[in-house]
Formats: structure tokens, C-alpha cells, sequence
């Protein structure tokens, strides 16, 4: 389990009509790493990610995760597979006709495995560990703001104990305060669990501060798969800008003063 | 990922209490499939039992959490754990010292406020539905001033959508309907003789009564639906703010072209729709009854007064309206959230069919004179 990676892609091909948007994208995270995934908008990051997730299939190549194919198996198999792994999507996707405890529980009801009294518990913890006051379990998620919203959902995506964390664009919408609380929260996490996160990002300061690892993905292709320093290095028109950028500097500069 | 589990040590010295050591991986997906087993363990346990923890290779919430309410949500008083399980336990232990708010339970008082609200309700409803035509009036009057503005665009979409696309279905329906009408109408008569009474029979029910009635229930469950499902799903994804901030209303935009298209569309699917029925009962008749269709054909105009062709046509038109205003009435007051959404549309549905029937028979006793040879 330690050597095999926890997501293996192979030769990812992706087409939408005419428009190929991967052409040929290979990428390899082992346990424990945080892998952060950037890109200009548009580059096909959150399509990537729901190939992990298997809401997609690629149009060619393979993806495996914890060490088997997405799609082998009983359905049995793939669905104890699938909760494994948690997901914040871009944009919540919380079940807006649940408030915001039975959203977070709802994944641990679905299980059947806990108590009443149990779920209570977890929902009050999952709430507290993304920092948000237990008066907000009675809301509905349209009655939250943006930042709330990302926070219940990484909140429900922690409800089975994932070994392997998705988050798309987590910091984005949240300020500047939160958003360095999240990355704290989600290191923490990883320390104590050995969670593998793939996060897509296009905070600097999110990214200095969490990646082990940075995935660059432009011209449909990953063209850096290296720890930020070595990527920093690379020439390529887009790290220049992303990274060497007035804001990109600023951070690491922040950054590089902490660590 | 090692399979949990709790070794008992029996106390060997009077007076001393067992031991319980805990093993292996304390997370959710070790514990699922052994669960039923550890809890019984663990509820089993004696409250001055020792509790070693040292062998834990890895505890998640989850793990914490259920051994936090076995063991009566306090600490016990004799454990030995590693400061860094402590600390998951101890969060989990906070968190459940204050409790989430509950939802406050039902009592006799919220079932009368709910039957107050029921009543209220329909006040809610009488209002905004009034307000919903007070509008459109509004919009067609200043439609009128400026001529430019008139939606022609979706008003002739939703004539396609809600008009020709409907008319295959209709059609079946209809010619069916006619069909079984015929042959059982024709199988009374010829008992008594009176078998070219069945143009009269089939003329004036499809086309004064059966033809707008089919249709309507038709178009209610078929455009109404669509009509509350969109404007309800424009509300959740904050469309129908995005108009408004642009001060584009939405009455105009998106309510008057529907309310206009299924009153044009209504009576053109009535008379299609009543004009295949009355194919399907001919066709009928002619095989039942052997009633030539030249002579059906020749027959109808002279014992249904064309009256009834205009009654139907109203009809069409007034039911046409009361849907698409019904459907949009229902669409509007959706709240962002799916289940109020399903709740819009069923009640949509329901509500136009039953103002359908309703409308359907004031228009019988208003116009009982009217068309009706005696
Ligand atoms: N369901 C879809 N149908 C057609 N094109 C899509 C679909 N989803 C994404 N795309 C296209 O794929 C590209 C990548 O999208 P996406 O993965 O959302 O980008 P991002 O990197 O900003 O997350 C975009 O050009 C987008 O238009
Ligand atoms: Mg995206």
C-alpha cells in the first residue's frame, strides 16, 4: 500500500467536440503527498479532477486510484472505493433542501454505521474544525455566504475520514484570514491522518504553504510536475507569469520568511 | 490498513479492574465491517475498567467519537494514550459539550400555527396571483406604448415549444380518445336503433367539451411543468436576480410571452386535437355502425351549430391562459432549493388542471343556451 500511488493517470486524452483540452496527461501522487494543481483558467483542472472522481471518463488512457482501476471491480468495490476519497467541488454543490448539519452527516447516514447521538457529535466537530459556529448547523445552504458555503462542503467532505482529499479551488472566495486558516486546517489534517490532497488553486499563497508538490498543467499537458522550488526553475510562459508575476513574488516572499 | 481490535485483560489481583487494550486501526473503514462486534465489546465494559490505547496505530474522528460515547461521553479513570490520540479525543470531547442547536420539536401550538399558515397561504397565493396579472397588465400597457419592446422572439419560441411540438401527442390522444368514445356510444345506439345519432353524440362532446378538456390536461402536465421548472430553476441558480439587476423585469421577459403564446397556441391545439378526435370516431363509426365518412362529414355541420366550434375555441383560449399563468404563478414563488422546486411544480400541475375543470363547468352554465339543438 506505502509504494503504490494512491492516484495513478495514464495517457489522459480529453475532448469536448473539436476542443481537446488534455492530450496525453500523465500524473502520480503517493500517499501523503498535496499535490497542488494550476493552470490558467479554462486549462481543464476541474475536468481533470472529475476524471479522478470517475464523473468522467477520459477519451483515452487510464486512471487508477489506491492502486486499481476507477471502474474495476463489483459495484460494491467501487463505491467502498469511492468513499475513500472526499470532494469539495468548485462551487459547494451542497444539497440545497438539507440545512447545513444534515448536509455534513448526510454521507455518515448514508452509511448506516453511526448513532444518532454519534452523527451529533461528528456534524459539531467537522462544523468546528472548518471554524464555523454551531448556530450555522440550522441554515440552508441559501442562506450562506460564499466563503460558508466552502466551508460546510470541505466540512461534508471529511464526514467519511477520507484518505484522499480532492478540493477544487478552496481558497478561492474566501478572505485572506480564512483562506490561511483553511491551508492551516488542511495541513493539520494531513499531519494527523497522512492525507493525500489534490487541490487545484490559483493562490500562490495557498499553494507556497501547502504543496509538497506542483502540477502545472498548460498547452493540454502537465509541463512541471516538481516541488516549487525545482518548478520555479522551469521556463515556460506561464510558471514566469504565475510564479514571477508582482503578486506571485510578493507571496513567496511571504512564504519563504515563515518556513 | 490493520483490522481493529480490544484484548480484555482479566484483572488477576482482587479488587483491581480488568484491562481493556485496544489495537490495530481505529478508522471508520476498519471499524464498518467489524462494528456491530467492538460496540458490544465496548458497551460491555465495566465503568472502572482500565482503558491502553498505547497499541493504536491510527485513530480518526470517527474512531474517537465512538469510543467517547461508549465510554459515556467523560474520560475513564484509569487510560493510557499517547498525547496525540488524546488530542482527537479531547476534540471530539469538546465539541460535544455544546451541543448543535436542534431544531425546536413540534408541538400543539406549531400544529395550529401550520394550519394557520395553510389558511394564510391561500390568501398568500390570491394576492400574489393577483398582483402576477396586475403586472402583466402593467407590462402590456406600456407594450402598447412602446411597440418596439414586444418580446416577438420568445413569444414565437414558445408558440413552437408550446404549440407545434405538442401536436403529435395530441394527436394519438385525441384519435384514440375518439376512437373508444365512438365504438361505445355506437354500441348504446345501434341498440336502439338511433345510429346516425352518433355525429350528433361525437360532434358536440369533442368539440365543445372533450376536445379543450383533453388538451388542457395535456398542455398542464406537458408545457405548465416546464414553465414552473424553469422559472423555478432560473430562481436557484439566481437567473432571475441576474434580470433584475440588469432591470430587465421579469414579467415582461419571461411570463408574458408564455401567458401569450399558450392562449395564441391553446385554441389552434384544440381545434387540431378535436379535428383528429373526430377523425379517430368517424373511422370508428364507419367500421361499427358502417356510417359512410362522406355522409359523418356531410352530417355534422347540419346537427352541430358552429357555435360550439367558437365555444371551443374560448375555451382553448381562457384554459391557455389560466395555465401558462397558473405555471408561472407557481414557477415565481419557488424558493432556491430543490424540494421547494418539485413542490412548485407538482402544485403547479394540480392547481391548473383542477382551475381547468372548475372554469370548465362555469363555462357550461354560461353558455348552457348557447349551440345545444333541442
Ligand atoms: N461539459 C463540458 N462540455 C463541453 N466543454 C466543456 C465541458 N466541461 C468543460 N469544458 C471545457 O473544457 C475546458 C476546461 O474546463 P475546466 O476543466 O472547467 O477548466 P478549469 O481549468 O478552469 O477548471 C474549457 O475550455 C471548457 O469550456
Ligand atoms: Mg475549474
Amino acid at each position: 500500500m506505502n509504494g503504490r500511488p494512491v492516484i495513478d493517470m495514464r495517457g489522459i486524452v480529453t475532448r469536448f467536440g473539436a476542443n481537446v483540452v488534455h492530450d496525453g496527461i500523465d500524473l502520480s501522487v503517493t500517499r501523503g503527498e498535496v499535490v497542488a494543481l494550476v493552470g490558467g483558467s479554462g486549462t481543464g483542472k476541474t475536468t481533470l479532477l472529475r476524471h479522478i472522481i470517475g464523473l468522467t471518463r477520459p477519451a483515452a488512457g487510464d486512471v487508477s486510484i489506491f492502486g486499481a482501476p476507477l471502474f474495476s471491480g463489483s459495484i460494491n468495490e467501487q463505491r467502498t472505493r469511492r468513499r475513500r476519497f472526499g470532494v469539495l467541488f468548485q462551487h459547494g454543490a451542497l444539497f440545497s433542501a438539507l440545512n447545513v448539519a444534515e448536509n455534513i452527516g448526510f454521507p455518515l447516514r448514508e452509511l448506516r454505521i453511526a448513532s444518532k447521538d454519534e452523527i451529533h457529535n461528528l456534524v459539531a466537530l467537522k462544523l468546528a474544525m472548518v471554524e464555523l459556529e454551531p448556530a450555522t448547523a440550522l441554515l440552508m445552504p441559501a442562506e450562506l455566504s460564499g466563503g460558508m458555503i466552502k466551508r460546510v462542503a470541505l466540512a461534508r467532505a471529511l464526514a467519511l475520514e477520507p484518505e484522499l482529499l480532492l478540493l477544487d479551488e478552496p481558497t478561492a472566495g474566501l478572505d485572506p484570514d480564512r483562506s490561511a486558516a483553511f491551508v492551516e486546517l488542511v495541513r493539520s489534517l494531513q499531519n494527523q491522518l497522512g492525507l493525500t490532497v489534490v487541490l487545484v488553486t490559483h493562490d500562490v499563497d495557498t499553494l507556497a504553504a501547502l504543496a509538497t508538490k506542483i502540477a502545472v498543467l498548460a498547452d493540454r499537458r502537465i509541463v512541471s510536475y516538481a516541488s516549487l522550488e525545482e518548478t520555479m526553475e522551469v521556463d515556460h510562459p506561464f510558471i514566469d507569469r504565475f510564479f514571477r508575476g508582482p503578486h506571485g513574488r510578493r507571496a513567496l516572499a511571504r512564504s519563504g520568511g515563515d518556513h | 490498513m490493520r483490522s481493529p481490535a480490544i484484548k480484555t485483560e482479566i484483572a488477576t489481583e482482587p479488587g483491581a479492574s480488568h484491562s481493556f487494550r485496544l489495537q490495530g486501526d481505529w478508522t471508520l473503514r476498519a471499524l464498518a465491517p467489524r462494528l456491530a462486534t467492538l460496540r458490544a465489546e465496548l458497551g460491555g465494559a465495566p465503568t472502572d475498567a482500565r482503558w491502553l490505547l498505547d497499541d493504536v496505530a491510527r485513530l480518526d474522528s470517527f474512531g474517537a467519537t465512538l469510543l467517547w460515547h461508549a465510554w459515556g461521553q467523560r474520560w475513564p479513570a484509569a487510560i493510557s494514550v499517547a498525547d496525540e490520540l488524546r488530542q482527537i479525543i479531547a476534540r471530539v470531547a469538546d465539541s460535544a459539550v455544546e451541543p448543535l442547536p436542534a431544531a425546536p420539536p413540534f408541538t400543539a401550538v406549531d400544529a395550529i400555527i401550520v394550519l394557520g399558515r395553510a389558511m394564510l397561504s391561500f390568501r398568500d397565493h390570491a394576492l400574489d396571483f393577483i398582483r402576477l396579472m396586475g403586472q402583466l397588465c402593467l407590462d402590456v400597457a406600456y407594450l402598447l406604448q412602446h411597440p418596439r419592446d414586444w418580446p416577438l422572439k420568445e413569444i414565437s419560441a414558445n408558440v413552437y415549444k408550446v404549440g407545434l411540438k405538442a401536436t403529435p401527442v395530441a394527436a394519438l390522444v385525441g384519435f384514440l380518445i375518439g376512437i373508444v368514445l365512438s365504438y361505445l356510444s355506437a354500441l348504446q345506439l345501434r341498440a336502439f336503433g338511433a345510429d346516425i345519432y352518433i355525429v350528433n353524440i361525437l360532434g358536440l362532446g369533442i368539440v365543445r367539451e372533450l376536445g379543450p378538456v383533453l388538451v388542457s390536461v395535456l398542455v398542464a402536465g406537458r408545457s405548465g411543468s416546464a414553465m414552473t421548472a424553469q422559472l423555478g430553476v432560473m430562481r436557484v441558480t439566481e437567473e432571475l436576480d441576474a434580470l433584475s439587476a440588469m432591470g430587465i423585469s421579469r414579467t415582461l421577459r419571461l411570463v408574458l410571452p408564455k401567458v401569450i403564446a399558450l392562449t395564441l397556441a391553446m385554441p389552434l391545439l384544440v381545434l387540431w386535437t378535436s379535428g383528429v378526435a373526430l377523425l379517430g370516431g368517424m373511422v370508428s363509426a364507419w367500421m361499427q355502425l358502417d356510417l359512410g365518412m362522406a355522409f359523418f362529414i356531410d352530417r355534422l355541420p347540419q346537427v352541430v351549430p358552429v357555435s360550439n366550434l367558437y365555444i371551443g375555441f374560448a375555451k382553448g383560449a381562457v384554459f391557455g391562459l389560466l395555465i401558462a399563468l397558473v405555471a408561472s404563478h407557481f414557477g415565481l414563488r419557488v424558493r432556491p432549493n430543490t424540494e421547494s422546486l418539485s413542490a412548485n411544480t407538482t402544485a403547479s400541475v394540480v392547481s391548473s388542471i383542477t382551475i381547468v375543470i372548475l372554469v370548465d363547468a362555469v363555462f357550461a352554465i354560461a353558455t348552457r343556451s348557447i349551440g345545444v339543438p333541442r
